[in-house]
């Protein structure tokens, strides 16, 4: 019975549970509420999964009007793929989240802070789980909006402005998104993506539509920061609270990159547009362009939130890169990094958490002599960069496998060499962490450090074991990853999907 | 056990040895008997797991699924035996002489040491018993990366200048050269697994060839072939245990073994036979050999010399390799024996002299030999196995190369192994000769007062430091009369693929 209804349930439960923590006024209750419907969210999220391996995809009528003209939820692989990631960091980060709140977020605003978290929580499921194009409009406001509040909660004041800048950034997508949108309803009549599917394919030479992609594409593009429309990423991040950066850095530009997917794979048929259009070669090159240049950049910052940030930038060239591959190598590539990444930054900004709660400070100076204090820590850290690396038996390493079988698949050596140089990149912008962790003595006016609470410390050594788990044993991820790219980039890639897995 | 278990076993126990030790630090006798109990056990395990080899037996285990189509697998051929052989041998020795030598220098951090020491080892065993290029590259990235605390070790400001040299070269070449590589060589061939007579036949053309055998052979920065060996140099900068082991057996050893697999078992010498680009590269090695035992002879600091000196001999195994002939490749195979035991006493020698006299450099060793007799006869050996004379085992491996190099019909590659003969001499000699030579200012340096210049006043360093260099000098000389026993051991590494 609760079976086939829960697909809404995993939207309704985060969302009916904001305006009860609303309600509640208290910054404990209010947090411990957060934590039980996140790991409740966790829990649908891996039924779905289950349900899917079983079923194959569930497709769930909201109020039980049928699609075309009913809302519609698709829960194929891809989508569970994504449930199960945000799901799983928001369970994570929740008990993370309690004295890093506490710390950094002025006392009478952090229940508020939790009710913002569902509703974004709420909003980033709705995008991963909806079938209907609108519908996924409406869940991009209410996750976009509930995270600039989040943002703007952190006590440093370039917080407001980080914030309000996203907000504006954040708004022309949104916009831009729905104006897509509303052009390729006025052409078709219909809003369900995969009757768009039917119907696009006879009309993909008007104008029009090609309009309404650019207006799609761009806006998402200035969702998930792709360059060059990235400024306000890295303010973003670096003044939120520290949680707000794990949960966003892991869950929010992924989720628009599932977008992306979505629009280009499902709605206008991947390899059928890219042959027509040249996007995949754009987005080839916008990827290449945001992983050397945003690693570059990140090479030079002192503070490690912003670091970090760049890093994420350059991480989502990545993704971008698997995209535009097109072929089932290249695109499980870049699906399986959202999965790689968000473990890998959860890891590395739930350090920089523990860090600001002991020592108070951000620079990579201030970590000095942290090896020796806080070994737990610095440890996860360096397992976090090792992936951002990509040594194998990290989970970074999957990615850059498969990308670069993706890469080689349509000869682009190009790219290849783009991805390997990255890599040495992040080596260089993250090895500066541990020689200063392990290298330099505390500062002197330094008191005696502890480590990390408990709390904050087992999700993030969670994550960083995760790191290694599904660096080592990448088969189960990617089997679930190989099976959705192969049913988004299509029967066509036959010979494609021989080569990417070992012959007899 | 059977040897798939003990293929397994051998990369459990050395991790399981560093965790142990890593908990029982307190208390540093128990800790030395962790490290010295895992190390034999290592080195049975090791034994257990080869045995059948000799016989024609391949054991072969297959770990878990990496990716779909991929495994990390273990499969043991005679290479790798040998390889795995020798350095969890030496492990035993080393440890034994890193207890003395950690404790005759106060070292600090020795808990840190062991325990990675150990889960280098496990790295180097994953490497030695690799299956597929997946695999040795997995362990071959471990091994960069668990050295890396080894050798910046003192963590000072030059050990971490020295730290940023070893991994931005090792890792810059593994990331940018070697993984271009290896995914090439899956698009084309479809598997990574090493096949007897390579997996890219007719798969891949003859200038795409040459250019896939650059890729590794500068991707395998290990292997030192020049301009990517500064990180050999660098690497002195840690305590001498690590340099003998790392860098004369397992770190190094691992490089040119990778080198020698990938160019029998993933290449073969019929299609390296197509394409000219191994001549080139066999001269880049000549000239590796030659430039680094150049700057060998002028460097003044012993670590420094043998460093380069290591530079010019692993040299000679990738020259043996890039020769694609079967005495070629059997020559490189027995010279990554040969000369893991003379370079591990020449290390262990310099390691003694530091911990006894505070000396580094080679001119004030003048007469030392009076006082430490046992280092420098040992010193005295193992360079004689360096340089190639019988009757050490060097001898046998260098006559290989140069009969390897001869069918070829490479004059100039002959000479320049007889030259490098010749500057090993000139590198290696003098310090024993200058040791033995009296000190001119004897009455008055020494404290022992009647007939100064015949006084043999021995002041060894520590027994546990000067007994397992004595052990690896006499290694050399048995190397000399097990030498075909060796061959006929490796022989069938390329009787599968020889032209």
């Amino acid at each position: 019975m609760i079976a086939a209804q829960l697909p809404i349930l995993q939207i309704v439960i985060p969302l009916m549970a904001a305006p009860v923590c609303l309600i509640l006024r208290h910054a404990f209750a209010a947090w411990l509420l957060s934590l039980v419907v996140s790991v409740v969210t966790f829990a649908i999220a891996l039924a779905l999964m289950i349900q899917v391996f079983d079923q194959g995809t569930i497709s769930y009528a909201l109020g039980n009007w049928e699609p075309p003209w009913g809302i519609e939820y698709v829960v194929d692989r891809l989508s569970v793929f994504m449930l199960v990631i945000v799901a799983g960091i928001g369970a994570l980060v929740m008990p993370f989240a309690r004295q890093s709140v506490e710390q950094e977020v002025p006392a009478e605003r952090i229940y508020l802070f939790y009710v913002m978290y569902l509703l974004c929580l709420a909003g980033l499921m709705g995008i991963a789980i909806t079938g209907d194009a609108f519908n996924l409009f409406v869940f991009l406001e209410i996750s976009s909006l509930s995270s600039y509040v989040l943002i703007s909660l952190g006590r440093d004041r370039r917080a407001l402005t980080g914030a309000f800048n996203y907000l504006i950034m954040g708004t022309i997508g949104a916009t831009f998104y729905v104006i897509g949108v509303g052009m390729l309803y006025m052409m078709t009549g219909t809003l369900n993506m995969a009757d768009l599917a039917q119907r696009l394919p006879d009309i993909l030479h008007l104008k029009v539509v090609e309009a309404a992609l650019a207006f799609l594409l761009v806006g998402i593009s200035l969702k998930l920061a792709l360059f060059p429309m990235h400024f306000w990423l890295p303010n973003a991040y670096a003044f939120a609270p520290t949680v707000v950066t794990v949960f966003l850095a892991a869950t929010a530009t992924k989720v628009s990159v599932y977008v992306m997917i979505r629009i280009l794979y499902t709605v206008f048929g991947g390899n059928a547009l890219f042959d027509m259009l040249a996007i995949d070669e754009a987005l080839v090159a916008f990827g290449m362009l945001s992983m050397v240049a945003a690693a570059l950049v990140a090479i030079f910052q002192d503070n490690i939130k912003r670091m970090l940030a760049y890093s994420s930038l350059s991480q989502i060239g990545y993704m971008i890169l698997g995209i535009g591959l097109g072929n089932v190598a290249g695109l499980s590539g870049g699906i399986v990094h959202i999965f790689n990444h968000a473990i890998a930054k959860a890891v590395l900004f739930m350090a920089v958490g523990c860090v600001i709660m002991r020592v108070g400070a951000v620079t990579i100076a201030d970590l000095a002599g942290l090896g020796r204090q806080m070994p737990m820590t610095m440890a996860a850290m360096v397992v976090g960069s090792l992936s951002l690396i990509g040594i194998p038996t990290t989970v970074g390493f999957v990615t850059k496998w498969y990308l670069i079988e993706g890469a080689f698949e349509n000869g682009n050596w190009l790219a290849v060499a783009v991805i390997l140089l990255s890599g040495l990149l992040a080596i260089i912008y993250s090895w500066r962490i541990v020689e200063s962790a392990y290298f330099q003595d505390p500062p002197a006016g330094r008191k005696e450090v502890r480590e990390a609470p408990i709390a904050m410390q087992m999700p993030m050594l969670l994550l960083a074991a995760a790191c290694i788990v599904f660096g080592v044993g990448a088969t189960w991820t990617m089997d679930m990853v190989l099976a959705a790219a192969e049913a988004l980039v299509g029967p066509g890639e036959a010979d494609a999907v021989a080569m990417s897995k070992s012959l007899p | 056990m059977t040897p798939e278990t003990a293929i397994i076993a051998s990369l459990l126990v050395p991790t399981i040895g560093g965790l142990l030790v890593s908990v029982t630090g307190a208390r540093p006798n128990l800790r030395e008997s962790v490290t010295l109990v895992t190390a034999s056990a290592l080195f049975g395990l090791v034994l257990v797991a080869v045995w059948p080899v000799a016989s024609g037996a391949r054991p072969a285990v297959t770990l878990l699924e990496m990716f779909p189509g991929l495994s990390i697998a273990f499969k043991i051929e005679p290479l790798g035996a040998t390889f795995a052989m020798i350095a969890s041998g030496l492990w035993i020795l080393t440890s034994v002489y890193a207890i003395g030598y950690m404790r005759g220098h106060h070292e600090q951090n020795q808990t840190r040491f062991f325990a990675y020491f150990a889960i280098a080892i496990a790295s180097t065993m994953g490497v030695a018993f690799a299956g597929n290029m997946l695999t040795l590259f997995t362990f071959y990235e471990v091994l960069s990366v668990c050295t890396y605390p080894l050798v910046t070790h003192s963590g000072t400001a030059e050990a971490k200048r020295a730290g940023r040299v070893y991994l931005g070269i090792l890792l810059g070449t593994s990331i940018g050269f070697q993984l271009f590589a290896i995914g090439y060589t899956w698009f084309a061939a479809g598997t990574l697994d090493f096949t007897e007579g390579g997996i890219l036949d007719g798969k891949i053309t003859g200038g795409v060839t040459a250019l896939l055998l650059t890729l590794y052979l500068f991707g395998i920065g290990k292997a030192a072939v020049m301009p990517f060996h500064r990180w050999l140099p660098a690497a002195m900068v840690a305590p001498t245990p690590v340099s003998a082991l790392l860098h004369a057996v397992a770190v190094v050893k691992a490089g040119v073994f990778s080198v020698l697999k990938v160019t029998i078992y993933i290449f073969g010498f019929d299609i390296l036979a197509t394409t000219d680009g191994n001549t080139w590269l066999a001269y880049i090695a000549a000239a590796t050999v030659v430039i680094a035992s150049l700057v060998a002879m002028r460097k003044d600091n012993l670590k420094l010399r043998l460093a380069y000196s290591t530079v010019s001999q692993l040299s000679y195994v990738v020259l043996g390799a890039m020769l694609a002939t079967s005495s070629g490749a059997l020559g490189s195979a027995m010279h990554i024996a040969m000369h893991a035991f003379g370079k591990i006493t020449l290390f262990f020698c310099a390691g003694a002299i530091m911990v006894a006299t505070h000396k580094t450099e080679i001119s004030q060793m003048r007469g030392l030999g009076r006082r430490m007799p046992f280092t420098f006869i040992a010193f005295g050996i193992a360079a004689l196995s360096i340089i190639g004379l019988p009757p050490l085992g060097g001898a046998w491996s260098k006559w290989q190369l140069a009969l390897g190099a001869a069918e070829t019909g490479q004059a100039l590659l002959v000479g320049v192994l007889m030259i490098s003969s010749l500057l090993n001499v000139a590198y290696l000699i003098p310090v024993a000769v200058c040791a033995f030579m009296p000190v001119p200012e004897t009455v008055a340096s020494h404290p022992s007062p009647s007939r100064g210049q015949a006084a043999w006043h021995i002041e060894e360093a520590p027994l546990l430091c000067v007994v397992p260099l004595c052990m690896t000098a006499f290694g050399c000389v048995v190397l000399f009369f097990c030498a075909d026993t060796l061959y006929a051991f490796l022989q069938p590494i390329v009787t599968g693929s020889a032209p």
